[in-house]
């Protein structure tokens, strides 16, 4: 999976705005977007939570959601074994069950992309192929207080050793302080360092940490903000601040991306991370996105989960759907 | 196949045991009707559902005399802490058997599982729990201390939200002391038969609610009854005119809540994608027979294009069909009758110049069905911005200042109910000042709560229902029997022959039976 063109983007941008993204047009743009009801935006997702899936529908539910997860692992005691194993569990979910999806993508620190991609080996590549992408977070994540030299060199390097994917984190601080320029020129700066040297681009996911915005008119303008600055895909969270994706904050970016793609043309995708851990809520975001978006944002290069237990949930409703009977969680493998 | 064909998801019938017939319930049991009985059917398929019996004059008189009894010897001497628990019982009996109601509900009236089960039901339960607290405060009902019951209540449901109405109706009245002959529409008697089994069940003493179906000479009978003390009807305007006639002169109170055209106004910085919802909501609920529903979208012209695009795009994404499935967003439309007004008044605004666009659903080939529908290009003088349609059906007109959206907003016979879309606080509290409706919703549409009153001006009725308002409406100052005394004792002795021969024996014997209700309390309570 690649990113789309800087330059494209920033020309984009600028068309949107009308002006240079500095913190005044931005502001003027930014604040310019009518408002959300936090009372209405929670009805409507209580109320797409509601829908019943079943029979055929739940089963090609369980099988999508597989297909759309990053399987994840961001832990400061990450070891290469740790990693192989997460790969292994990526590539094969379920060993008693062949037909089982493989996972779009894994997610790791970047010091780990190298041995993910070696534990892949033929099997890494693009997910909407059937394959299975590295993705690296980047840019001192989950706090981003860094440099912005480190954020790229951090992110130059996971690019290097080969991550197709980039989960950068915005500067929170500066977007709460207002300074709309500061965040939109590091995000393309960050996307400029995405660039391999054959001249393609690793995709760029944006987290916003809708936890630390806390009001959902932040996390709107948030989402603007990251798509304006060349976001290939919105991310809630890190899933290390609390509360990470919840499907409100999820509805109201796909919103965005809605009506990004009604201005534009172009198709952003999202992606909830943290917090996702059944079936059943899993099921909740997939109804929220074909009733939002479309059915077409159900691919890899348009929707994900950032999950980890999620999977092995999904995969014990995917055999009590073939058998018939539940198991337990000794006939699901950990990674 | 599109994941959005989502694979049928009903709710199971199997929890319904219905009777092939139902008769009328009097005086704690089920009796059969001297009136013709008539079939009700499911709008959805227009299968029979069961016979339902239908009460004659005479059966009127033997509901009313059985409330007539049951007030005197039961329920008026009942201190407040004993209704109350019948009507806590009686509310938790409603929770146990949600789904079984919602199921009846949906069954008999076309609305949506969803619906029925996330509304009307549990909100049906709030009501009686919440007035089941007011049983023993009669005190604070703001009337002063120790008011008094008005005696027997008719009360007239329309067929919109069966059992809600119901239970708006039968939970202030039985906490107040009153005893009640209510009569459910008659093409949706089902949920208020079942709910009669509810009331056997709680072991609610006989008489003091009694539940007759029929048709509306039935409920004409019913409310010009000399032996009811307070009317109480809930439906078309024209109904409760020919009501209101009926009981002028008479002492018999009454509160009506008719009809409505509501405005929701759209300020064009409105958080844009939550009105959606809300004009969905306002228009689309229950299929839109909703007395309170916003059928006239007023927009401000600045985002009347975006607004009309995006409407029609979300409504492309609802769901028409079997009422029971619980992914259906519209239901079926109640009765014919119904169907073929909507159908006669949207082409009447067709005629009238304005543009009909319908969501592209695919329309059941049996049962009632309108697709949810949206006029633009709709003017004030247009007869569907001025008559209430009781259906899918949304006109959409503009304004371009607050002062106009107020004075077009107001522009109506009617005045039951108004929504503002606005993120400014200021301006949605100066708008709705100046609204002349009963309910003004602010960033939202069609929420109820039993605390809050709920009512009309204008040709919208008059009167509240919930909340202590509703309350007072099934209390008197004080009690009548004690007005009747102090009366007496206040004029002089030549006023007492003004009292009419006819209304002396019914008064008499409430005082009588007042004075003894009384000295029995007091005796009680030493």
């Amino acid at each position: 999976m690649s990113g789309t063109s800087l330059v494209t983007a920033r020309e984009r941008a600028l068309a949107v705005l009308g002006g240079e993204p500095d913190d005044a047009t931005l502001g003027r743009y930014l604040h310019g977007i009518p408002g959300v009801d936090a009372v209405g935006l929670e009805q409507r997702a209580a109320g797409l939570g509601t829908r019943s899936i079943k029979t055929t529908s739940k089963q090609r539910a369980l099988d999508t959601i597989i297909s759309l997860i990053d399987l994840t692992t961001l832990e400061g005691a990450d070891t290469p074994g740790k990693v192989r194993s997460l790969v292994a569990k990526a590539m094969t979910p379920d060993p008693s069950d062949a037909s089982t999806p493989r996972v779009a993508a894994v997610c790791v620190y970047g010091d780990m992309v190298p041995y993910a991609v070696d534990a892949l080996g033929a099997a890494h590549g693009d997910p909407d192929d059937g394959l299975i992408s590295v993705a690296a977070v980047a840019t001192a994540f989950p706090s981003g207080r860094s440099s912005l030299e480190i954020k790229l060199a951090d992110t130059a390097e996971a690019v290097a050793a080969g991550a197709d994917e980039i989960d950068m984190v915005i500067d929170r601080g500066a977007f709460l302080a207002g300074r709309y320029g500061l965040v939109f020129d590091q995000i393309a700066a960050v996307k400029e360092a995405c660039r391999r040297a054959d001249g393609t681009s690793a995709s760029l996911k944006v987290i916003l940490e809708t936890g630390e915005l806390v009001t959902y008119d932040n996390v709107r303008r948030a989402s603007w903000l990251s798509i304006l600055a060349g976001g290939d895909f919105i991310k809630t969270s890190t899933g290390k601040v609390q509360p990470a994706a919840t499907l409100p904050v999820t509805l109201l970016m796909l919103e965005v991306v809605r009506d990004w793609h009604l201005l534009t043309g172009q198709r952003i995708g999202v992606k909830p991370a943290g917090g996702i851990r059944t079936s059943k809520d899993a099921i909740k975001y997939l109804v929220t996105v074909a009733e939002t978006v479309g059915e077409e944002w159900l691919v890899p290069h348009l929707f994900r989960f950032g999950a980890s237990s999620l999977l092995n949930d999904v995969l014990l409703q995917r055999q009590k759907m073939t058998t018939g009977h539940y198991s337990g969680p000794d006939y699901v493998t950990i990674d | 196949m599109s994941f959005l064909d989502y694979a049928p998801a009903p709710e199971s019938r199997a929890i319904l045991s219905l009777r092939d017939q139902y008769g009328l319930f009097i005086d704690g049991e089920f009796v059969d009707g001297r009136g013709t009985p008539f079939q009700t059917i499911s709008p959805a398929t227009e299968e029979r559902i069961a016979e339902i019996s239908s009460a004659n004059q005479a059966d009127v008189d033997d509901a009313v005399a059985a409330a007539r009894r049951a007030y005197d010897r039961t329920w008026s001497r009942m201190s407040g802490r004993d209704r109350g628990k019948y009507l806590f019982r009686i509310a938790r009996l409603v929770q146990e058997r949600a789904r079984e109601l919602a199921v009846a509900e949906s069954l008999d009236n076309g609305k949506p599982i969803k619906e029925s089960r996330d509304v009307d039901v549990p909100l049906v339960a709030a009501w009686f729990f919440y007035y089941a607290g007011w049983a023993d405060k009669l005190d604070h009902a703001g009337l002063g201390a120790n008011p008094g019951s008005l005696g027997v209540a008719a009360q007239v449901i329309p067929w919109n939200f069966p059992l809600l109405m119901l239970a708006w109706k039968i939970a202030p009245a039985l906490a107040a002391g009153n005893t009640v002959v209510l009569k459910p529409a008659e093409t949706t008697p089902l949920s208020a038969l079942i709910f009669a089994e509810i009331l056997q069940q709680a072991d609610l003493p006989a008489g003091v609610v009694n539940i007759i179906t029929g048709a509306g000479d039935t409920g004409a009978a019913l409310v010009a009854h000399d032996g009811v003390d307070k009317v109480a009807f809930t439906g078309s305007t024209a109904v409760g005119r020919a009501i209101a006639k009926q009981v002028a002169g008479t002492d018999k109170k009454v509160t009506l809540e008719l009809g409505g055209k509501a405005a929701n106004i759209v300020f064009d910085d409105a958080p844009i994608d939550q009105a959606i919802e809300g004009i969905v909501n306002g228009i689309f609920f229950n299929q839109g027979h909703v007395c309170c529903a916003g059928s006239r979208l007023l927009v401000q012209e600045n985002v009347h294009d975006e607004v009309v695009e995006r409407l029609k795009l979300r409504l492309s994404t609802l769901r028409l069909g079997d009422p029971l499935d619980k992914n259906t967003d519209i239901g079926a439309i109640n009765s014919k009758e119904q169907l073929e007004r909507i159908r006669e008044l949207s082409d009447i605004g067709v005629a009238e110049g304005a543009e009909r666009w319908s969501a592209p659903c695919v329309i059941p080939e049996n049962g009632f069905w309108y697709a949810p529908t949206i006029f633009t290009n709709v003017q004030t003088s247009s007869r569907i911005a001025r008559e209430e349609i009781f259906g899918p059906v949304l006109s959409v007109l503009t304004f371009r200042t607050p002062a106009e959206a107020i004075a077009k907003a107001n522009n109506t016979p009617y005045g039951l109910s108004a929504g503002i879309w606005s993120d400014k606080g200021s301006r949605i509290l100066a708008v709705a000042d100046e609204l002349r409706a009963g309910v003004i919703w602010a960033n939202t549409f069609n929420r109820f709560d039993p605390a809050s009153p709920f009512g009309g001006y204008k040709e919208s009725g008059y009167g509240r229902e919930g909340g202590r308002h509703g309350l007072a409406a099934y209390l008197s100052p004080t009690p009548i029997g004690q007005a009747a005394t102090r009366q007496s004792l206040a004029a002089p002795a030549t006023a007492k022959p003004i009292e009419t021969a006819d209304a002396a024996p019914k008064r008499t014997r409430r005082t009588a039976q007042r004075s003894r209700t009384d000295s029995a309390t007091k005796g009680s309570k030493r």
